[in-house]
């Protein structure tokens, strides 16, 4: 690395150059350059003992860091987690023991070199020139010499063969790469468009599987519900849907049912009869970014995504009437079956939740 | 019958008998509906004293607003001043006026909970008369409610219905939320396990109604368990900040975190002291 300092642009003349500007600039800095000011010391630097008490100071903290560093270690031992956490004052101690112990040895250490830096190491101002970031001339001269050494040498200019065989290997060994990235799931297909919802399925109560009569619906009543299909066995006594499987599909399927006074509800063209008495079934993910949405205001009949605050309201078709959704919450069509409980007309009539590339 | 009593009254030829037996068949239908009629049905009547000084106090009290006869009163614009009454039961009164929503201090977007204006017997006395002016849900029982002897099992079930149908509103560690235009969902941090019942029956306010036909009263106790068991866990990680996620733990970290490393830098350029003895040699 070269530390020469390049000289700014003059003539032979010394001056600065005036080829843009008719008026010559005027030689020499027309306000006097006040410096640096004078260099005052600090008391670490006259006063003996001020410098001793700041030692010790910055060594206590270091001394201190280790203290905590060691109580990290013991609380690691002492203090119980899992299933019986041992819990001081309502926390537990575990956790705040660590975090404290060791947040401190840092912190300590960081405040004592601080310190050090400030009242002891030297505090002289210091000039450190720039420098081109270039190699030497004859560093670059010599990387040139050895590049074109291996060019000649391995003939690349001269075996045509060689050089585009070469190119088309490593062309191919992308492709593995390419398709192992298909091993990362299986492709969606057509499942983001359906749901589990069938013709004729009863819509029950998530988590205890209740079927629902209309009658068990009151004015301004909300139940978060599921597909019947998701709480009932095979012949063989295994659900029929489970694990990861049973997730996929109730994130989907995912309903609320509300009631709400029948003169109240403006249903859209064509949906007159996808309720039943005033009550209403709408998907319960929000068409924004999928997030569950439940949050349903029985008086103004709005239902609000905790998210990012769309709204959507339930008496005029689901449409959205605030915030960044684009479309309206998907309605499934209901009716009641022989035995007088809710059940849907259909699947839902669209893809539920956000939208996606090849929904259109 | 008529058959029955026919053949009766011409073997002992007299013609009461008939009239007696439909009598006592009357009589014993109506005893045997009266012994295993539901329970709701009973609690719902009060003796007529405490409907009378019900409605005393809801004269003094509330009619103001909802009127005379809880008929409620409809603005000149069409909305309402104060709902009508009739139909929202005895619970929505214990649950109104037991946790100090009712009576408002002012019209407003919100009826927040107060100081309770109303000693224990009032309310019941209120509510028994509220109770008279149209079928609605009645005051729970304890045994409804009390959440004493429920296996951590059944509070685990109480904590997935809490997540499908609460936490939307309420925060997952009941902690309470923002609703839009100002209104928001209270805190359940303190309120007694009757007025969660309650309040789940009734839908007070924007909130929904979960009936008992529904989420059953047993799901509804386990759910109570749930909550309960939330305010009373240690908070393993530290402070909770209030238990509202992002926002205050972003403050905190905005405020604190970032206050912190503002100082530290604001320190390390700051000057020394010096000192005006002057160079040491």
């Amino acid at each position: 690395m070269s530390h020469d300092v390049q000289p700014p642009a003059s003539n032979e003349e010394g001056l600065v150059s005036t080829q843009h500007g008719a008026t010559p600039a005027p030689a020499g800095d027309p306000i006097a350059d006040p410096g640096l000011p004078a260099h005052e010391p600090r008391p670490t630097d006259v006063d003996v003992d001020a410098e001793k008490r700041a030692e010790r100071q910055i060594a206590t903290m270091f001394g201190l860091s280790s203290v905590f560093a060691i109580l990290f270690v013991v609380s690691y031992f002492v203090f119980d987690i899992g299933d019986h956490p041992t819990i001081i004052a309502g926390y537990g101690a575990s956790n705040v023991a660590l975090g404290v112990t060791l947040g401190l040895a840092l912190l300590l250490i960081g405040i004592g070199a601080i310190q050090w830096a400030r009242k002891l190491m030297s505090d002289v101002e210091v000039v450190e020139m720039r420098h081109t970031a270039a190699s030497s001339d004859t560093d670059r001269v010599e990387a040139v010499k050895a590049f074109n050494q291996g060019v000649s040498d391995s003939g690349i200019a001269r075996r045509p063969l060689l050089r585009n065989s070469l190119l088309g290997a490593l062309a191919t060994i992308g492709l593995p790469a390419i398709l192992t990235l298909r091993d990362l799931g299986p492709l969606p297909r057509g499942d983001l468009a359906t749901t589990a919802w069938r013709k004729g399925m009863r819509l029950v109560n998530d988590v205890a599987g209740t079927p629902i009569k209309p009658g068990d619906m009151e004015i301004g009543q909300l139940v978060n519900g599921e597909p019947a299909v998701f709480f009932e066995d095979r012949p063989d006594g295994t659900p029929k849907f489970e694990g990861t499987r049973l997730n996929d599909a109730k994130t989907k399927a995912a309903i609320i049912i509300v009631r709400m006074k029948p003169e109240n509800i403006t249903p859209p063209k064509g949906r007159e009869n996808w309720g039943v008495e005033g009550i209403l079934c709408f998907s319960k993910i929000c068409t924004h970014v999928g997030c569950p949405i439940s949050l349903w205001e029985q008086q103004t009949h709005h239902l609000l995504c905790p998210c990012h605050q769309s709204t959507f309201d339930l008496a005029d078709g689901g449409k959205v009437i605030f915030g960044p959704a684009a479309r309206s919450l998907p309605q499934l069509p209901i009716m009641v079956d022989s035995e007088g409980y809710l059940v849907a007309q259909s699947d839902f009539t669209e893809p539920v939740g956000p939208s996606y590339w090849e929904r259109g | 019958m008529r058959l029955l009593s026919a053949r009766l009254s011409a073997k002992r030829r007299s013609p009461l008998a008939g009239v007696v037996v439909l009598l006592l068949g009357l009589l014993l239908t109506g005893g045997v509906y009266a012994l295993v009629s539901p329970a709701q049905a009973q609690s719902g009547q009060a003796d007529q004293s405490t409907i009378a000084k019900g409605r005393a106090l809801f004269l003094v009290g509330c009619a103001s607003c909802h009127g005379e006869n809880g008929e409620g009163i409809l603005e000149k614009k069409g909305t309402q001043y104060a709902p009508p009454l009739a139909g929202v039961g005895a619970a929505a009164v214990d649950f109104q006026v037991g946790t100090g929503r009712m009576p408002m201090a002012r019209p407003g977007t919100q009826a927040e909970a107060r100081k309770v204006l109303y000693n224990p017997d009032e309310i019941k006395a209120l509510a028994a008369f509220v109770a008279t002016l149209g079928p609605g849900p009645s005051i729970p029982a304890k045994s409804q409610y009390d959440i004493s002897g429920l296996d951590s099992k059944e509070v685990a079930r109480g904590g997935q219905f809490w997540r499908t149908n609460c936490t939307a509103c309420h925060n997952f560690a009941a902690a309470g939320g923002a609703l839009p235009d100002g209104r928001y969902a209270p805190s359940l941090n303190g309120v007694s396990p009757k007025h969660i019942y309650e309040a789940m029956i009734t839908g007070p306010q924007q909130m929904p109604v979960f009936a008992d036909s529904v989420v059953k009263p047993s799901e509804k106790r386990q759910i109570i368990a749930y909550v309960k068991s939330l305010q009373s866990a240690p908070n393993y990680g530290g402070n909770a900040l209030g238990s509202m996620g992002p926002v205050t733990e972003g403050m905190a970290a905005w405020i604190v975190g970032i206050g912190a490393c503002v100082a530290f830098a604001v320190w390390i350029a700051s000057h020394s002291v010096r000192s005006k003895k002057g160079a040491k040699a």
